[in-house]
């Protein structure tokens, strides 16, 4: 007789759990199916773009690593690219309603050259110093980068 | 001295009234502070003399010139991305480590404008580029829930703005400014178990702040009571001279109340926020939290943002697309750090970006630099800005037309602080795409979000909830949010 009565408690207990569970029934029960489609085939990038990429990044020492981590983030990004965007605007500001200010065009700051020229690392006579321009970025051989890595 | 993790902005002013404390004894208890917790690092620059300084001032407007200011004697921590003129300020990098500004960040001027006193400048990774305070030049951050220093192990801050988070929990200052462009402000909050607000995107002047995604980035607020952020926020909130990108509109303070209306208040669930590896915890918790609104009279239904599980993916391409461009500054010549290379300017250039910058931004600059090349730019760039739009147009259909709502209620993070060693096993870009996921969607959309810390895992570690509302909506996120906390009585860390 006792353990009937307990079963019949436990069950009722058990049932008002599934039912306060119900009140928050509006929370999801299972996780969204994503809309993100991974692409089967492998993201490879050639040296060429690898080359060009860090011209244009002006940042040397690119490794196997490097590389690895620049395909993945590339295979990262396809999987939204199957996304149907026909007659979407690209949206650049979130601000597009409003109208943001332009200030008139006065002169309003300066006679602050010591303070632009304090952070420099090698000033001359209040100019910034750079070396000789017009001298494009040497290739960064196999073996350099190997060095580099090290 | 416990009492220093839980003292808000009202108490202390009160505390100041009645002279049991100063505000230059209560700058010094904080400076004690951060010495005791030196190991959590929270701090790039301890600012002592600055924080003595303004002690004094407000000591004087409080009991001389009886003119306080808002924020006088409240100590704050900001994090190091925003300029403060004579103070270092290195976004946590090796190209800007001796870098000192020429000028104040909006933000800074304001809260110092107020009365509040500077303790220091907060850790953060590398450039804001991360979800862990873990990629930083002075070291990672620890949190202080679980914290136990004969255990080698511990339990990440959250990121980036972990220094910021970590300040105000253990208790080094009353409140802190961080960065947030995907997360960044309220998933180190979630974590340390504090209030992060994130406000609507032009509402707080950018100006001095490093960028790192313009279009998403906003200053962040982390306080230890929603009260508290909704002060600091009438301190630093409007519009800038110098941020064209600021609303124009004055900004109207907002007021928190006791007995904020909460029948009026239509709430959405958005079922896409649960998403695969979130934890059943979290998942409680946001149960748990939709329940206590639904008991207080507030109406509760289920909602569709049809287009969040490509928002990562969306928010990753765009994020580094503009850090391509951002980054295009640093060179050497004119500030931050510079190589010794003297055969070309390009050289001098590649050779000061391949050592200045950790190896997370120069992969993202070029990452960056592949999706903005011409015959790639429409390919990723412009469809990543067609998906942005339709990302945001969800929220608008949300929060507009008959069947609108006012408010959505999601989870903040997907667990709760994972383990420094298990954070580490991950790429940076796996870390973010999952602790990201339920954060960056407000920033695409530009829309205000504020995270709350509910109740203990089994871990014994917070679990946070985040609240949404649509542009401009401070005033109602901040009293729901009052509303949860005055019911849920989160703790304080025991230190």
């Amino acid at each position: 007789m006792k353990f009937k009565f307990a079963f019949i408690t436990f069950c009722k207990v058990k049932y008002i759990q599934i039912l306060s569970r119900n009140i928050g029934g509006k929370v999801p029960t299972t996780p969204v199916n994503t809309l993100e489609k991974y692409q089967n085939k492998k993201v490879v990038v050639d040296k060429n773009t690898l080359n060009l990429l860090e011209r244009l990044s002006l940042v040397k020492c690119d490794t196997t690593k490097g590389t690895k981590v620049l395909e993945d983030s590339i295979a990262f990004a396809d999987k939204i690219l199957h996304i149907n965007t026909d007659n979407v605007e690209p949206l650049y500001s979130v601000l597009e309603e409003e109208n943001l200010h332009l200030r008139t065009d006065k002169v309003t700051q300066g006679n602050c050259q010591k303070d632009i020229l304090k952070n420099a690392s090698i000033t001359e006579d209040d100019y910034f110093v750079a070396p000789p321009g017009n001298i494009p970025l040497q290739d960064i051989k196999a073996e350099e980068i190997c060095e580099l890595t090290k | 001295m416990n009492k220093l993790t839980t003292y808000t902005i009202k108490e202390l002013h009160k505390i100041y009234r009645d002279k049991l404390l100063t505000p230059t004894s209560f700058v010094d208890l904080c400076l004690q502070k951060v010495k005791q917790t030196s190991e959590l690092n929270a701090f790039v620059t301890v600012t002592e003399d600055e924080a003595e300084n303004h002690g004094v001032e407000s000591e004087k407007r409080f009991y001389i010139d009886k003119k306080s200011r808002m924020l006088d004697g409240i100590t704050f921590g900001i994090k190091d991305n925003f300029c403060t003129s004579n103070i270092t300020t290195t976004c946590a990098s090796e190209m800007l480590k001796n870098f000192v500004p020429t000028y104040d960040a909006t933000v800074y001027a304001r809260l110092r404008a107020a009365g509040a006193c500077l303790i220091g400048k907060c850790n953060l990774d590398e450039f804001a580029m991360g979800a862990g305070t873990v990629d930083s030049i002075f070291g990672p951050t620890r949190n202080p829930w679980g914290y136990d220093k004969s255990n080698d192990d511990w339990r990440i801050s959250g990121g980036s703005s972990g220094g910021s988070a970590v300040a105000v929990s253990s208790g080094a200052c009353v409140a802190a400014i961080g960065s947030d462009t995907g997360g960044s402000t309220r998933n180190p909050a979630a974590l340390c178990g504090i209030v992060g607000l994130k406000p609507t995107y032009g509402l707080v002047s950018r100006y001095g702040l490093i960028p790192l995604v313009n279009s998403m980035d906003v200053p962040g607020i982390l306080t230890r009571t929603v009260e508290d952020a909704a002060t600091i926020l009438n301190c630093i909130a409007g519009p800038d001279f110098l941020d064209s990108t600021t609303i124009k509109k004055e900004f109207d303070p907002v007021s928190i109340t006791d007995d904020f209306d909460m029948t009026k208040i239509k709430i959405g669930i958005p079922k896409e926020y649960y998403c695969e590896g979130m934890s059943q915890e979290v998942i409680d918790t946001w149960r748990y939290v939709a329940d206590l609104l639904e008991n207080q009279k507030a109406v509760l239904k289920s909602v569709s943002l049809p287009h969040t599980s490509v928002s990562i993916a969306v928010y990753s391409i765009l994020n580094q697309c503009e850090v391509a461009s951002n980054m295009a500054r640093y060179d050497g010549l004119e500030y931050g750090f510079r190589a010794e290379e003297n055969y070309s300017t390009e050289e001098l250039y590649a050779s000061t970006r391949s050592q200045g910058f950790n190896d997370v931004v120069r992969c993202r600059i070029f990452a960056g630099n592949y999706f903005l090349l011409s015959r790639n730019y429409d390919k990723y760039f412009v469809k990543a800005q067609k998906l942005r739009r339709l990302i945001s147009n969800d929220f608008k259909n949300i929060f507009n037309g008959d069947d609108h709502v006012n408010i959505l209620l999601t989870p903040t993070t997907l667990s709760d602080a994972p383990l420094y060693k298990d954070f580490m096993s991950k790429h940076n870009r796996d870390q973010c795409a999952f602790q990201d996921y339920c954060t960056q969607p407000a920033n695409m959309a530009g829309i205000p979000a504020i995270s709350i810390p509910i109740r203990l895992s089994k871990n014994n570690l917070p679990l946070s909830v985040q609240l949404m509302g649509p542009f401009l909506s401070e005033e109602i996120l901040l009293n729901v949010a009052k509303r949860i906390e005055n019911i849920v009585k989160f703790p304080a860390v025991a230190l």
